[in-house]
């Protein structure tokens, strides 16, 4: 028990080394609110599953630097991002605008999506006409003539 | 009929997964090649002058972007020793997010190949040439413009493929 209680007390000092550690926000919250919407829009280069707002490689504090400096210097946000974009290309924007080169990504998803459902309706469609045409001329006849003597004992 | 299409549509599918796992996801396209070389002013790495690309009007020339710290340059260097030898074209170093006196140790341990080199100490021109990856590389025309970025070490074989008989036909 005493145990457990000194592991709850290594654990609070551990959580509060830990805030004091943070990284302090920067002066204005203002300019953090627009950092955080505007990087978390924009790819890190080198990290590159990651967000600019959540990386903390190297490049990723300088260009959120540069970022800061442009918010403070009264750019707009697509001024920003024209910014990023013609240092790094389309690829530092997750939502990169629809043109030629980024047309397959647009619409091959849903290319790919409408090929799949194409594929299963064909699959679906063809299995029923097939079970459908199964029988032949002969066993119909012979089906109709087992069901019409069902229905005689039936009705005996 | 309509198995051969499903086989065909498999295969092409497979065929366009298997080209992109291939691809290097780090190798991404530079919206500069084609366009002006970023103008900067930069104070040398030794001496007290200031160097600005403008003064390279004029001269195909290399940029190379290098830090002491970058494991990668470590690979290069030797490669690029070499070529500064050939005194082909002048090959201008960028000395990213250094230390000085890193810097300069670097230099007299594994040779000198820059003609000289600038000091972007806050990294401030590399995201001008949207650098991301140490080393790279930039081939740059007589009339400054960016013709060619390799990110990554420049090896032997790209040098002799690609650079070489590029900065040949753009001196022509």
């Amino acid at each position: 028990m005493s145990r457990l209680a000194a592991l709850a007390g290594a654990l609070c000092i551990a959580c509060t080394a830990f805030a004091r550690e943070a990284a302090p926000l920067a002066e204005d919250p203002k300019i953090e609110t627009r950092l955080i919407a505007i990087a978390e829009e924009l790819r890190c280069l080198v990290c590159q599953n990651e967000s600019l707002i959540a990386s903390r490689a190297d490049l990723a504090m300088d260009l959120k630097r540069q970022v800061r400096e442009q918010i403070r210097a009264g750019k707009s946000d697509q001024q920003i991002r024209d910014y990023m974009v013609e240092r790094y290309g389309d690829f530092v924007l997750y939502r990169p605008p629809v043109k030629s080169t980024t047309l397959v990504l647009w619409v091959g998803p849903f290319a790919l999506l409408i090929a799949g459902l194409c594929t299963v309706w064909i699959f679906v469609r063809r299995r029923r006409t097939a079970q459908g045409a199964t029988l032949s001329a002969e066993q119909e006849a012979r089906a109709n003539e087992l069901l019409a003597n069902r229905a005689n004992d039936a009705s005996r | 009929m309509g198995r051969i299409a499903i086989v065909v549509g498999f295969f092409a599918l497979v065929i366009l997964l298997a080209v992109g796992l291939k691809r290097d996801p780090r190798e991404v396209p530079s919206p500069l090649i084609g366009k002006p070389a970023p103008a900067f002013e930069l104070p040398r790495l030794a001496g007290a002058e200031r160097f600005s690309p403008a003064e390279m009007r004029g001269k195909v020339w290399l940029l190379n972007v290098w830090a002491s710290w970058c494991v990668t340059c470590r690979d290069e260097h030797p490669v690029l020793v070499d070529f500064a030898a050939t005194k082909r074209v002048p090959l201008v170093g960028l000395n990213y997010k250094d230390q000085r006196d890193e810097a300069l140790k670097w230099l007299s341990r594994f040779g000198d190949p820059y003609q000289f080199s600038v000091v972007d100490a806050d990294g401030r021109i590399g995201i001008d040439y949207g650098v991301y990856g140490v080393p790279e590389t930039y081939v740059i025309d007589r009339a400054g413009v960016i013709r060619f970025k390799q990110i990554g070490p420049v090896t032997a074989e790209l040098l002799k493929a690609k650079i070489l008989p590029m900065i040949a036909e753009l001196e022509k």
